[in-house]
Formats: structure tokens, sequence, C-alpha cells
């Protein structure tokens, strides 16, 4: 979208003949490359604005007076009165009737606050959208849950673990002695390790009977 | 009943370990190692120890920041509104909603390291919850952490490849990868390049603190260590140049982007000051236009020059920010600038997350594989519970790391914990195994693993060119040290927004001092005592 840029500017003398100029009393100033049909459009969306705000139905599309206009699409306004001996709103009003319908202004000429800039009329920012409970807070709460219930499974699951091997050590007790046969080391590496290394044990060696030297 | 040592389900599973580790915020290993039972030596847990206490902070950051992508648009990508709506918070306008979100939001940071302030509940919530996720993953010991790091060591790459294509296609990148392939020979010419280099892969390969020692402990006494080491040192500098190249193109795609933005300011702001027609100035002839405008109003045009910015792309190239601010700011600026920025601040910041599990995974079984090896504790408590009794000590430890001043902290631990202590431990470590042990026992020893003796490369890298470039390293370290005098660090002023330097306090320096002292001071202790230990064991034995 072109670049719109008014220039908001109130002086203090009124000039009769000269209503319009730059930097005379409530002129404001504009910056927009147009032609005359949406020079029209924007007389009538100041007198509109000036309506609105004073409630009353005399501003004309005729009241408001463009000059100064240079390639940039910038000029200056003014708002007459007919009702008083032509002189100009004060800018003021000008600029408060402004700030009311800035969205509708905006709108007819589908520019934002930044590409229509009235100089002297800053924007008001709208403040971001507040949920009530933080986004970040919901998402933590599901992860700390997840993390939580992980932690407490895995306990719970080594107990139960090792309650039955105690159990199973417990039953097999008298046995005791074969286990620790069979978990003998052969240099250094300890059996069960050698077994995964498809290592497979000399039945000649373990046979039962000989185990224990005959009295 | 001896039980037997827990192992890795496959040999897959300790490489990726290596490599989960590794490529954290960074690590591998060069030298093989020696000793199974104490897992490095009392040094390498205590550098470990203090490694583990201030690192976790950085996983809390990224749980932050991931919890805060889940809204649009993202917390980072606009400044807040001052109290009566008329503009943006002041702080913020003086600096980039991004560094806000950081330095205010996020560590909400004194501005100095004097003033304590209270702790964040927000980052300390984060910290309890890295501690619990740690803690989960190395609860069974090897059993669940070797299946952890199949995903801490592959979802990395997952997410760089996706960045790595989105990266390419950035408007601007090419910059970023230009920047990055021109060597700047005047740095070349600067030893601290070289020393930084070198440091960096050091750290980065993670050498001294034990986690590599621990895990291999781990293994089969038949693994073949020696491609397992070659493997894991070349994935590391392979994922770091990978890495890289990922950084740079988001970097170039960053600094196009606020040159250009720079760019369309100034044109802005002379097409509004001389009235000119839109389109009058572009990118192109704003050179030519400026003169001309300084020719035509000369007046008009002095009293605007203090606003018109000198934009240049090289400037914004060369904005490093070093370390964590890093990854967090930049990145974050990045990509809130992307489309659809919820989805790749999600993917971003998960593979922080796993990257730093994965380095914290290494640093906390360094610590407790010699605690659960020790006979004393493991008989009176489970391994379960020792874990846990670490963790927590280290999460409450790390609450310090979340007050206003705790980045302040952070920072003197990140600086100064691990780097010359580890120099002086892998020192220690070469020669020990070199000299002390023996190359010839070594090899032996070597030999009975592999089935094959070591070749000359090794054995001359181990014994030689390793113990010389520590030596070196370390005294182009101290001796930077000495020059610059007193320590400095980077303050955050609020009032300019932007960094400040200042000088340490008395009593942070002293901490610094115990920090070095107490990890360097453990082996020449430790050597002591091992030694009086044996002395009054001979004099008991010859005295029967």
């Amino acid at each position: 979208m072109l670049e719109i840029l008014l220039l908001a500017f109130s002086l203090a003398t009124i000039a009769h003949a000269e209503l319009c100029s730059p930097g005379a009393q409530n002129a404001i100033k504009v910056r927009y490359t147009w032609d005359a049909s949406e020079e029209y459009l924007f007389k009538a969306m100041v007198a509109f604005a000036m309506r609105r705000y004073s409630n009353k139905a005399t501003t004309q599309i005729s009241n408001v007076l463009l000059c100064c206009m240079t390639e940039r699409v910038s000029f200056w306004f003014v708002v007459t009165d007919s009702s008083k001996n032509v002189t100009t709103v004060p800018g003021s009003e000008v600029e408060a009737a402004i700030r009311m319908n800035r969205n509708r202004i905006n709108s007819a000429f589908l520019l934002t606050d930044h590409t229509l800039e009235f100089l002297k009329i800053s924007t008001t920012l709208s403040p971001p959208v507040e949920s009530t409970v933080p986004v970040w807070l919901v998402v933590f709460s599901v992860v700390l849950c997840l993390v939580i219930a992980g932690i407490f499974l895995l306990i719970v699951s080594g107990i139960r673990q090792r309650r039955k091997n105690n159990n199973d050590s417990a039953e097999y007790g008298d046995l005791e002695d074969q286990c620790g046969t069979q978990v003998t080391t052969e240099n250094g590496i300890p059996c069960d390790i050698l077994d995964l290394k498809s290592g497979h044990i000399n039945g000649v060696y373990t046979a039962d009977d000989e185990r224990f030297t005959p009295l | 009943m001896e039980k037997s040592r827990p192992l890795w389900d496959n040999p897959l599973q300790f490489v990726f370990a290596c490599i989960s580790y590794a490529v954290g915020l960074g690590n591998v290993w060069r030298f093989p190692y020696l000793c199974q039972t104490y897992g490095g030596g009392i040094a390498s847990v205590v550098v470990s120890f203090f490694l583990s206490m201030y690192y976790n902070v950085i996983n809390a950051w990224a749980f932050w920041y991931l919890f805060n992508s889940f809204q649009d648009p993202l917390p980072w990508a606009n400044c807040p509104l001052n109290s009566n709506h008329t503009g943006y918070d002041e702080e913020c306008a003086k600096t980039s909603s991004t560094q806000y979100f950081w330095y205010r939001k996020t560590l909400n940071i004194s501005p100095s390291i004097d003033e304590n302030g209270s702790i964040q509940w927000e980052q300390a919530v984060c910290l309890i919850l890295a501690w619990l996720l740690v803690y989960l993953c190395i609860l069974r010991g090897t059993e669940s952490t070797g299946k952890v790091v199949y995903i801490t060591a592959s979802l990395p790459y997952v997410v760089l490849i996706i960045y790595l294509i989105r990266g390419l296609t950035l408007h601007g990148s090419v910059n970023g990868l230009i920047y990055m392939f021109t060597p700047k020979l005047e740095q070349l010419a600067n030893p601290k390049t070289w020393i930084n280099a070198a440091t960096q892969i050091f750290f980065s390969l993670g050498l001294g603190f034990g986690s590599l020692i621990a895990f291999a402990s781990y293994n089969k006494p038949n693994n073949n260590c020696e491609r397992h080491a070659i493997i894991v040192s070349l994935i590391n500098s392979s994922t770091s140049i990978f890495a890289s190249i990922v950084t740079f193109s988001i970097y170039g795609f960053k600094a196009t982007f606020n040159y250009e933005n720079c760019i369309s300011k100034v044109i802005l702001l002379l097409t509004n000051a001389f009235d000119l027609e839109e389109g009058a100035i572009t990118a192109d002839n704003l050179n030519s236009m400026k003169d001309y405008l300084t020719s035509v109003y000369p007046n008009e045009y002095a009293e605007l020059l203090p606003q018109i910015k000198n934009c240049s792309l090289e400037a914004e190239l060369d904005t490093a920010v070093q370390g964590t601010g890093l990854a967090f700011i930049l990145y974050s600026e990045a990509i809130k600038n992307m489309e659809v920025p919820q989805l790749y601040s999600v993917l971003y910041f998960i593979m922080l997350l796993t990257l730093g599990i994965g380095s914290m995974l290494g640093n906390i079984t360094a610590i407790i594989t010699p605690l659960t090896d020790s006979k004393f504790l493991s008989t009176h408590l489970p391994k379960e519970a020792i874990s846990g009794i670490v963790c927590f000590i280290n999460c409450i430890i790390g609450l310090v790391f979340t007050t206003k001043a705790g980045n302040y902290w952070f920072n003197i631990f990140n600086d100064y914990a691990a780097t010359l202590s580890l120099l002086l431990i892998v020192l220690v470590e070469t020669i020990a195994v070199c000299y002390i042990y023996g190359l010839r026992r070594f090899e032996d020893d070597l030999h009975l693993m592999l089935g094959h003796k070591p070749n000359w490369y090794w054995k001359i890298m181990w014994a030689f060119a390793s113990p010389v470039l520590i030596i070196s390293l370390f005294i182009f370290y101290l001796t930077d040290y000495i020059h610059t005098g007193t320590l400095q660090y980077q303050a955050w002023d609020a009032t300019q927004g932007q960094q400040v330097t200042k000088d340490y306090p008395s009593y942070a320096l002293a901490v610094i001092g115990l920090l070095v002292a107490a990890s360097t001071m453990c082996i020449p202790l430790g050597a002591l005592i091992t030694f009086v230990m044996k002395r009054l064991k001979r004099n008991v034995s010859t005295l029967e």
C-alpha cells in the first residue's frame, strides 16, 4: 500500500485569505499519491468524522480544504466552519474527531496507522490479548505430570523387581553353592558374559554327582 | 554372590551415548581410557560436579522458551506496551524485543552481580522440571540411559536437517554462508584464534570430565574402543561443521532482514523529510540520492544526519553474541521472522533440550558411577536413592542461578569451572597413562582387548603431540589471565538497553579462585594422600 503521512499542525493566527496553507492554524498535513477521487473520499471521511464527533450535521465536504500537495503525497488540510464566518475549526477538535474515528478512516483507504499517518495524532496501540492462564503454565504442567508419572512408574517397578529377586534367592537358598560356582570368572571375565559370546558349558565338568567329593 | 556389572545392550548404545554426550554442548575423545575402577579420579568428579550444578540451568531456559512457543504471536516478537498504552515499554524500545524477552522476561536480570534479588519462580520450576527429567533418564542406570541416548543422539540431527533445508531457502542465507567461509586472514594470524579453536574442540570432546570413562566402563572388555574413538571424533567434528552451516544460514537471514529493515527506515526518513515521491529512493540509489540531497538541501540534511543510521550488512553479521545468548537471542530473533514461527520455535528448543539433556546424562553419570561403585555407599543405599540425592543436591544449589543476579554467577561457572582444571586433568591423565603406567603395558592391554596393537600414529599422539599441545594451551591460558589484570564481566544496563563492562567484586573473585583451585588441587592432594597412606601401611607392615 502506498504510504500516506498526514501532518497535524496547529498555529495561533488565522489567515482569512489563506485558510489552508502549510503551517496555518488548524491545518493538518497529509501525504498520499492520489487523484481527485481519492481526494474527494478523504474530504468525505474528515467531514464524516467531524459530524460524528460534534453530532451536528453541519459539516459539508466543501468545508474541508486541502492544499500544498506534494509528490510524496502529503498535504495540509483544514476544516472550516461555515456557521461561524469562515473560520477554521480548532485543531484539537479535529484531532479528537479523527482519533475517535481513526479506524473507519484507515479502513476506507485500506491502510493502517503506520501507512496513513496523521502527524501529531499518535496512535493508540492496542494491548496484546492476555489470557487468564498463561499458556506456558499449561504446557509446563502437562510435561511435569508426565515426567513425575514416569519416575514413579520406574521406581515402583524397580522396587517390585528387587522384592521378587529377594524372594527368589530366599527360595533357592540351599543351592547357593551351585549359584556360586556358576558365577566364577574365566580369565577375569564373568561366565554369564562369556555365555553371551556363545561359550557353552562343558557338560563333563558340571556333572551333578561329581560336585561333592565322596566321603 | 557376585553381581556382574551392568552393560550396554549393544555397542551402538555406547556409541550413541558418547555422541549424545559429545554432540551436546560438546564432546568426544582422543585418548583411550585406563582406569575402569574410579571413573577418572576424584578431580574429574569434582569438575563434573561443578558442571552439572550450572549446566542444567541451560535446560531450564530451553524449557521456558519451549513452553512459551505455543502462542501466537510469539512473546518475543513484539515489545510489550508501557503502562498507559501510548507506546512501547522503555527498556524494550531501546533494545530489541528478543533481547528484552531474554534479559527481562526470562532472566529478570539485575544491573550488577552485587544486587542479588529474589529467585524467579518461573525459572525455578523449569529448573526443577529439568532435574526431574534428568533423574528419570538415569534412574535405572545404563538400562534406561541406554534407551534414552537413542533419542538424544538422533533427534538433534533430524531437527538440524529440517533447519538446514529451511535455512538454505531463506532470503539472505547466502550472505551468512559467504561470511562463514571467507577466512579473515588477519584473524588467522592472531594466536588467540587458534587457542579458542583448540579449546573449543577440547571441550567439545568433553575430555577430562570422566563421563567418557564412566560410559566406557560399562562396555564389554573386548569392545573395539579404537574404532569407536575414531567414529565419535569424526562424528563430533562433522556435526560441528554441519551445525555451523545451519547456524550461519540462519545468521545470514537475520542479518539481511535487519539490514533491509534499516535501509527501509532510512529511505522512509529521507522521503518524508524531503517530501519526495514514493519510490524515488530505493535501496540501490540510496547512496547517490543521499549525495544529491546533501548538495541540494545541505541545511536540512545536516539536521537530519544524527537520525540517519549507517546500515551495513557486515556490521550485522559481525554482531556475534557470546555463549548462551547466541542460542537464545539470535535464534529466537531469526525464528520470529519466519512463517509459522511456532513450529520452528518448538523444533529448535526441543533440539536444544535433547542436546542439553544428553550432555547432562554424561555429567551425572560421571558423578554417580564412582559413587555406585564404591562399596560403602552401594551397600547402604539403592542406586535410585543415590541418583536421587545427587540430583536433589544439584537442584538446590542450581536455584542460585535462578535469582536475579543468577546469570552473572552462571557466567562465572561457565568461564572458570572447567577451563584450566580440565587442561590439567587431561594432561595428568595422558602423562599417567603414557609414562607412569607405561606405554608398553598400555599397548599390551589394548592388544588384549582389540586383538592388535595400536599403530605408531596413536603412540606418537599420546606420548608426544598431545602433552605438548595441552601444555602450550595451558601456558597461553595462564598468560592471558595474567595479561588482562582484573577480571571483568558484562552487566546488563536496563536504562541504556545494552551491556556494560564492570569489574568483579572481591567475593566473586574469591569464588573464581576457589573453583579453579578446587578441581586442580585434587590431583596433587589425591597423590599426596595416596602416598602418605602407602607410607603408613608400609610402616605398619614393617613394624609387625
